[in-house]
């Protein structure tokens, strides 16, 4: 039986590494994913939690030294934020190529410079191409329970491919909510006891990591791509098996009253519930809106998302992050995976909550009305962000 | 002695490659035609040689063999012409020559 409780969002993701019964925790300390570590040496301190803490001296060593231990067999966890995970960046690359299967936690924050502690997408947008399974949270029960469902997704014998799971700094890693946290008998029904076959030992040697010659490099990124992308059954047969047990649902596409909806916004992580607020109030007034968030990132949920827009008229995403020279990225991949379609919605993007700026419910009014206002009308602005000061120059 | 019969890189498809390229037995890098990548190849004088086996210990891939008359031979299916044998051969016995298509 679930007991109800209030608890931070970190301290959520460490009751999850507690109870998933994970063998190594190595992390190193960074705002605004302080909570997490901090609390997991504390349970291995005070021996609530069996459980190897590697103190080291970077991100770089703290991912390396997981990669290491799934590499004997060790359930691993890590966790990280913004300049950490940029400091790991090639190691990240690393853990999905050489398919370890492990959980990550970022909290997302903001990359220097200006140098900036608070929350946006900027850091996980710089990891789309590293082939981890990625997903997103909102509250406190997601970051709880997205990080049990990670470990028995990335040690599917059929996946075997390390998950990142995403939840927003400050605004969700400090946020205290009510929550339930689950019996361990019911953790354990759901997620097995790790068993990686390629565990390393002295009996029977083999290499991890070896060299690829041009004769087999090519062959070796198609398999991680076509892997990558059959995960997805396995990740919406996890979510399934996971509402059979704890009664809590999930699917790529989340979508909030958007199925007769002309106008959609696209959102994810915990602003998606302050967008909420305001697709209420909307709908109150009988305008014919919804939201749709990606819960899946990586592999993009193709699919789920075509089908959760096929009605729309318009779909304005709203992204927290700005690849440079480009724009949005989110807006930019919702495009190009509508390209194709014969029917679909006019795709319009706007930026907004960079670097922690506050997105309140009157933000994600103005989001919904120049969003519709651009699908009209068009746009001659050079990029379109909520609350910039200062007059936009013409594209 | 080395099975050459092991798979080449040219046998593997990305459907039957190991989860995470992991090289399951090992010492298979024996089974690897490492001689291919050769731009010079080492030409033994068996009239200058003396057997003093230079060549055999300072071969850095094991490419040179003792035969059964106790001259050496070397194998060019690993044989990476580095020339290192040619150059601590005391008679200059071993000489570098270029690869040539035939």
């Amino acid at each position: 039986m679930s007991k109800r409780v209030a608890l931070e969002a970190s301290h959520a993701v460490a009751e999850a590494v507690k109870m998933s019964d994970v063998d190594v925790i190595s992390a190193y300390p960074i705002t605004p994913q302080t909570h997490i570590p901090e609390r997991l040496a504390e349970m291995v301190a005070n021996g609530e939690l069996q459980a190897n803490y590697i103190p080291v001296e970077s991100e770089h060593s703290a991912l390396s030294a997981c990669l290491g231990s799934v590499a004997v067999g060790a359930r691993s966890f890590t966790t990280t934020a913004s300049q950490g995970l940029e400091l790991m960046h090639e190691v990240v690359y690393c853990g999905a190529s050489m398919r370890f299967p492990m959980v990550m936690v970022v909290c997302n924050r903001s990359l220097s410079a200006p140098i900036s502690v608070w929350g946006d997408h900027s850091d996980v947008m710089s990891c789309r191409d590293t082939g981890w399974i990625q997903v997103f949270c909102e509250n406190s029960q997601e970051a709880f329970d997205l990080t049990v469902w990670g470990y028995r997704v990335a040690e599917d014998l059929k996946v075997m491919i390390p998950v990142m799971v995403n939840l927003d700094g400050f605004t969700l890693s400090h946020v205290t909510e009510p929550m339930f946290l689950p019996e361990q008998s019911e953790v354990d029904k759901f997620l097995p006891v790790f068993n990686y076959p390629y565990a390393l030992n002295p009996d029977k040697p083999m290499t991890h990591g070896g060299l690829g010659q041009p004769d087999i490099y090519t062959e070796a990124k198609v398999a991680q791509e076509i892997a990558l992308r059959k995960s997805k059954s396995v990740i919406i047969q996890g979510w399934k098996e996971f509402g059979d047990i704890f009664g809590r649902h999930y699917s790529p596409v989340e979508q909030y009253r958007a199925e007769d909806a002309k106008t959609l916004l696209l959102t994810m992580g915990s602003y998606s519930e302050t967008a909420k607020v305001m697709i209420d109030e909307r709908r109150a007034r009988g305008e014919s809106v919804g939201l749709i968030s990606l819960r899946l990132w990586r592999p993009f949920p193709y699919e789920e998302f075509r089908k959760a827009v096929s009605g729309a008229e318009t779909l304005i995403v709203f992204d927290r992050s700005i690849s440079f020279g480009m724009g949005g990225p989110v807006f930019s991949e919702a495009k190009s995976a509508l390209y194709s379609e014969a029917s679909r919605p006019k795709v319009v993007g706007i930026i907004g909550g960079l670097g922690g700026r506050d997105m309140a419910v009157k933000d994600f009014e103005y989001v919904l009305d120049r969003g519709k206002e651009i699908a009209e009308q068009g746009s001659d602005r050079m990029i379109e962000v909520v609350g910039v000061r200062g007059e936009m120059i013409k594209a | 002695m080395v099975d050459k019969k092991l798979k080449s890189a040219y046998d593997f498809t990305w459907k039957n490659m190991e989860v995470g390229n992991i090289v399951t037995e090992p010492g298979n890098a024996s089974a690897r035609r490492t001689g291919d990548w050769r731009s010079d190849r080492p030409i033994l004088d068996k009239n200058e040689c003396i057997k003093c086996g230079f060549c055999w210990l300072y071969c850095p891939d094991a490419a040179v063999k003792q035969i059964d008359d106790g001259y050496f031979e070397i194998d060019m299916y690993y044989c990476k012409g580095c020339g290192i044998c040619a150059s601590v051969c005391p008679k200059k016995a071993i000489t570098m020559v270029e690869e040539v298509e035939e």
